[in-house]
Formats: C-alpha cells, sequence, structure tokens
C-alpha cells in the first residue's frame, strides 16, 4: 500500500532581517523531514536562516473569483498614498 | 530544450469569435502579460500541455543527473568530484521545483513518476547519449546546459506562475553548469595531446545530439502556434537553435576545437551562422526510444523507484505512529 508523502509550503528568511518569503514546495512524511529537505531543496546557496514548513492542506487561500469584492475598496481610497497631498516646496522635507 | 515535441492540445489557435468568454478574458490576461495563478480559471487544454511539458522538463532533471553521476567516482580530483556532485545535486533540485509547479496544476508526483516510468512520458533525448571520458562531462556542461539556459531564460516570462517562478530560481543556478563545464574543456583543451583529442572527440559527438534539444525544425513542429499564443513557448525552436549556435561558435573557437560542421560559417546578410541540420531521423528513433542509453537509463529510474519503495513507505508509517502517539498524549491530558 503506497501512500504519497504530504506536500509542504517552504517559507525561508533571508540573512538581513526580512520576513519569511514562500520559495516554493516539497514532499516529505512529517515536519522534521520537510525542514531537512527544504535545507537541501531551498538553501543550497545560503538563501536563509530560518525555515518554515506548513503543511499545504492548512493553508487557506483568498479565491481569484473574489478578487473584486476583496480589493476594490481600496482603489478608492487613493487619499491613503502620500502622493496625494500637494505640500509646497518650501515647507521642505515631509 | 529541455522539453522536446511536446504535443500541444486542442486543435490549434481559436479566433476571437470562436473563444468562450472566459477563453477571451484568460487570452487578455496571458496578451497582457499578466501570470496565470493555480486557481484561475484557464482551459483545459492549456493545463492538459503544461502537465506534459512541464512535467517532461522535470523528467529531464532527474534522469539528466544519470550521464553526470556516472562520473563522480572517477572526477579527476576531489575538487572536480565536489564540483560535479553540486551539480549533480542541483538538478535534482531542478526536477522537484519543476513537479512541485507541475502539481500546483492537479496532478500527483506519483502520477507523473508512473507516466515516465511506463514510457508514456518522455525527458530530452539527449540523456540517452552516453558520457564515454571525462571530456565528456566538460562538453556535457558546456553544451547541454548552454542549450537548456537558452531555452530556460525566456521560459522565466513564460505565462504560468509556478512555472515561470520555478525557471527564475533555475536559471539563477544553472550558469554555474554552464561555466563549470566549460572550464572542464578549457583544462582539457589547453593539456596535452591527448587530452585536447578528447577534448575534440567529446564535442564531436556531442554537437549534433545538442542541437537536437531544441526539438524539430519549425517546419515540423506540429502544434507550436498555440503553445506561443499562450506563452507557454516563447521563441521558435529554430529561433533558439540559431541563438545557441551563434553564442557556441566563438566559444568554440577560443578553445581551439573545430565544431564537427563543414557548412558552418558566418552568414553576412542574415547576421547568424549557416549550419547544418542534425539528422533527424536519429532524433525520432532516439525519442521512439532506440538511443545508445534509452534502456539503460530506464532500468535506472524504476531500479531507483522500485528500491526506495520501502523508505518512502517506512517513513510515512513512522510519521503516522509518531502523529497518532502524539493524539493519544493530547487526549490522555
Amino acid at each position: 500500500m503506497s501512500k504519497e508523502w504530504p506536500l509542504w509550503e517552504i517559507f525561508i528568511r533571508g540573512q538581513h532581517g526580512m520576513s519569511h518569503r514562500h520559495v516554493g514546495s516539497l514532499h516529505a512524511p512529517d515536519e522534521e523531514m520537510a525542514i531537512k529537505n527544504a535545507r537541501d531543496v531551498y538553501t543550497r546557496r545560503n538563501e536563509g536562516v530560518s525555515i518554515w514548513v506548513v503543511e499545504a492542506k492548512h493553508i487557506a487561500a483568498s479565491s481569484p473569483e473574489e478578487k473584486g469584492p476583496l480589493y476594490e475598496p481600496s482603489n478608492s481610497k487613493v487619499y491613503r498614498h502620500p502622493t496625494f497631498f500637494d505640500i509646497p516646496d518650501e515647507v521642505g522635507h515631509m | 530544450m529541455y522539453a522536446q515535441l511536446v504535443k500541444t492540445a486542442g486543435s490549434g489557435v481559436k479566433s476571437r469569435e470562436e473563444m468562450s468568454e472566459n477563453e477571451q478574458d484568460f487570452q487578455d490576461r496571458v496578451d497582457s502579460d499578466q501570470k496565470i495563478e493555480p486557481k484561475d480559471w484557464m482551459p483545459d487544454d492549456y493545463r492538459a500541455t503544461l502537465i506534459r511539458q512541464i512535467g517532461q522538463h522535470a523528467h529531464s532533471e532527474i534522469v539528466g543527473q544519470l550521464p553526470e553521476g556516472n562520473w563522480i567516482t572517477r572526477a579527476p580530483t576531489l575538487e572536480r568530484k565536489a564540483i560535479l556532485l553540486a551539480k549533480v545535486q542541483d538538478e535534482a533540485g531542478h526536477g522537484l521545483y519543476l513537479y512541485c509547479a507541475a502539481e500546483t496544476l492537479g496532478v500527483t508526483r506519483d502520477e507523473l513518476t508512473e507516466e515516465l516510468l511506463s514510457g508514456r512520458m518522455k525527458y530530452s533525448s539527449i540523456f540517452n547519449y552516453p558520457t564515454l571520458n571525462w571530456a565528456d562531462i566538460g562538453a556535457v556542461g558546456w553544451l547541454v546546459d548552454g542549450a537548456a539556459i537558452m531555452n530556460q531564460v525566456p521560459l522565466q516570462r513564460t505565462s504560468y506562475g509556478p512555472y515561470s517562478r520555478a525557471m527564475i530560481r533555475i536559471c539563477k543556478e544553472e550558469s554555474f553548469h554552464q561555466r563549470q563545464g566549460y572550464d572542464i574543456m578549457m583544462k582539457m583543451a589547453q593539456g596535452t595531446e591527448a587530452q585536447k583529442k578528447m577534448a575534440q572527440d567529446a564535442l564531436n559527438r556531442l554537437w549534433y545530439p545538442s542541437l537536437m534539444m531544441f526539438g524539430p525544425s519549425d517546419k515540423d513542429s506540429v502544434h507550436s502556434a498555440q503553445s506561443l499564443a499562450w506563452k507557454i513557448k516563447i521563441d521558435t525552436n529554430d529561433e533558439l537553435r540559431q541563438r545557441f549556435v551563434d553564442q557556441t561558435v566563438p566559444q568554440a573557437k577560443y578553445l581551439g576545437l573545430t565544431i564537427p560542421d563543414e557548412n558552418l560559417k558566418w552568414n553576412e546578410e542574415r547576421g547568424a551562422h549557416d549550419y547544418s541540420d542534425p539528422n533527424w531521423a536519429e532524433f525520432f528513433d532516439v525519442i521512439k526510444g532506440n538511443g545508445p542509453c534509452n534502456t539503460d537509463r530506464m532500468n535506472t529510474r524504476i531500479k531507483a523507484w522500485e528500491d526506495g519503495a520501502w523508505v518512502r513507505e517506512g517513513l510515512m508509517a513512522h510519521a503516522d505512529k509518531k502523529a497518532a502517539r502524539k493524539q493519544a498524549m493530547t487526549a490522555a491530558e
């Protein structure tokens, strides 16, 4: 009876204080092996100093059809961007 | 190209009127260089073709470890051995990135492996040629990885997000592969008379198989218009092959080696080299399974899969047992 190893999503934090970033996925029987495999598959060139692994089935994702209702509200709020406001040059750097 | 002769699903490029509304939206997104992501709507034929293409690409990375693995224990120095080991390990990694990209399209890893082992899915014809001496390892890195890069660089812009991201990662790593190959070739070509002969012999044997990597000539390349429209193919086979020849000629010249083609010459008018086509009958024959190493490569992969079964099953059983124990302990608390 063969059963495929579950899929894990791999997140790696690089050297310079950045957040963990999704780099890809891999198969492993458990979280311990997932971290070991992630080390071999995704950090062969010193890409990171910390690895997170999450079994793919535990990730909930927004669906493309919701794109409108989810992101539309931010389109109408251009004043959230600093460039919305005209500040006179003589005020100096702001 | 690592994926040659990928049959594009469907009946060819549809006109705007023939497309459904979904298909029109999809094509608009592709045309405006937006990436298609796993959960997005996509035509069934796009999905099917991509599974074939990415699967074949992944299989090529995995089977591609075999000709080079052949020389790990016989590398001439410890440094060369360590470098070759790192390169072959990279190829395994590239295979894994690509399998994961294919899996986002709804096919499982085991299904892909079984398709390869049953011969229903192919890998690049180049890996059905043997690596007979150390110079072949140089020539493989220089020519085969060179040809692969030529194909993979444009594919970084492919329309399917996961495939594009895998390609970006692979291209970053691949340049080391070609350079280590050229480094071996330089050493051999500048070495003793016997070494130089080996280098020339490797080039003689691997030149045409490398040209075949880009797939059949455009005039015999069926269905490629649809793949181009979907942007899962960016350049035609002949465009890539031409680029490869033009890039390789000065590299061979620097080595003092002769490309085995009497018709190879600069064409001022075209601004490109004229060159001889490989023997296409041989190409189709190798694809069919009759190359020098097809049987050997498949037997090696089948043996690895079968011999590894107890490890895959054992680790899974162990993980299940550990999880059950943990659950029982939590329940008892």
